[in-house]
């Protein structure tokens, strides 16, 4: 192999590489904050029999996103999120992160219009598709009924 | 052993969601804010088309934890509201996540105010 076949190779092999990287940590990232999900789903309804699986499920939620904040409070889910990637944004814990870290970061500005106002500018479009989603498939279901 | 299975289960499930949505933003370059709303939008999507149910059945938290499991929760309360007339259509997919909408901004907000802010660490 001479130089130009081997510069060639590393031009082929060194940007998938650091791509497969990235998403080898996003698989195990994303797929250890699932199983911790899980696991804290599974001790809520061992502590909580009277609760519903639909109530468990929102639960869970809650205390996910709790950590997520938590975590983005003490400045230590940004340093997980800066190798952890989508495993660390898609995850209900990124999504509560996407609100601190920006509320954090626009305190200096004013509660009101730096705080209030910043937290929602990622969960801002997030909450508007899903709402706006959500209310067109239950007018679509409301039609659907009305035929049968 | 069962509940070993259960785990590996929820934790392939969860990191192939999550290893789809690095592959989009390595191909796309899509920013975080997109990659939330589009696996929101897919959640609701496979609620709306009676998908869902299958996938959580295998992979558990792995499917409910992504975002996908609040663009779940949305659809799935319109879908059980829209049984109550289309008042409760419109309504019950706000509903469906008040627990989670609420928590998520009341602790962004008394944990924002507390943080201080920290110089970017990269």
């Amino acid at each position: 192999m001479d130089k130009k076949e081997y510069a060639e190779l590393v031009k082929q092999t060194s940007p998938k590489t650091k791509e497969g990287r990235t998403i080898l940590l996003a698989f195990v990232a994303g797929g250890l904050i699932c199983v911790i999900g899980q696991a804290v789903s599974d001790a809520l309804s061992a502590l909580l029999p009277a609760f519903d699986k639909k109530d468990i499920g929102a639960l869970t939620g809650v205390v996910m996103i709790f950590l997520g904040s938590l975590l983005t409070g003490l400045g230590v889910y940004d340093k997980i999120g800066y190798y952890a990637g989508a495993g660390s944004v898609i995850p209900i814990t990124g999504f509560a992160n996407s609100i601190v870290s920006p509320a954090i970061e626009y305190n200096k500005e004013g509660i009101v219009f730096g705080l209030m106002a910043k937290m929602f500018s990622i969960a801002g479009p997030v909450i508007v598709s899903g709402v706006s989603a959500s209310a067109l498939i239950g007018v679509v279901y409301f039609i659907i009924g009305l035929f049968k | 052993m069962d509940i070993f299975l259960t785990y590996l289960k929820v934790f392939a499930v969860g990191g192939l969601v999550c290893a789809i949505g690095q592959i989009l933003i390595n191909k796309t370059k899509m920013t975080s804010a997109r990659v939330l709303v589009t696996f929101l939008l897919a959640g609701a999507l496979l609620e709306a088309v009676g998908l869902f149910k299958y996938i959580e059945e295998f992979g558990k938290a792995g499917i409910t934890i992504p975002i996908t499991g609040f663009g779940k929760s949305l659809a799935a309360g319109a879908i059980d509201g829209a049984k109550d007339g289309l008042f409760k259509a419109c309504t019950g997919g706000l509903a469906a996540v008040a627990a989670g909408l609420t928590a998520a901004i009341t602790f962004g907000f008394v944990i924002a105010l507390i943080s201080k802010s920290k110089p970017k660490s990269t």
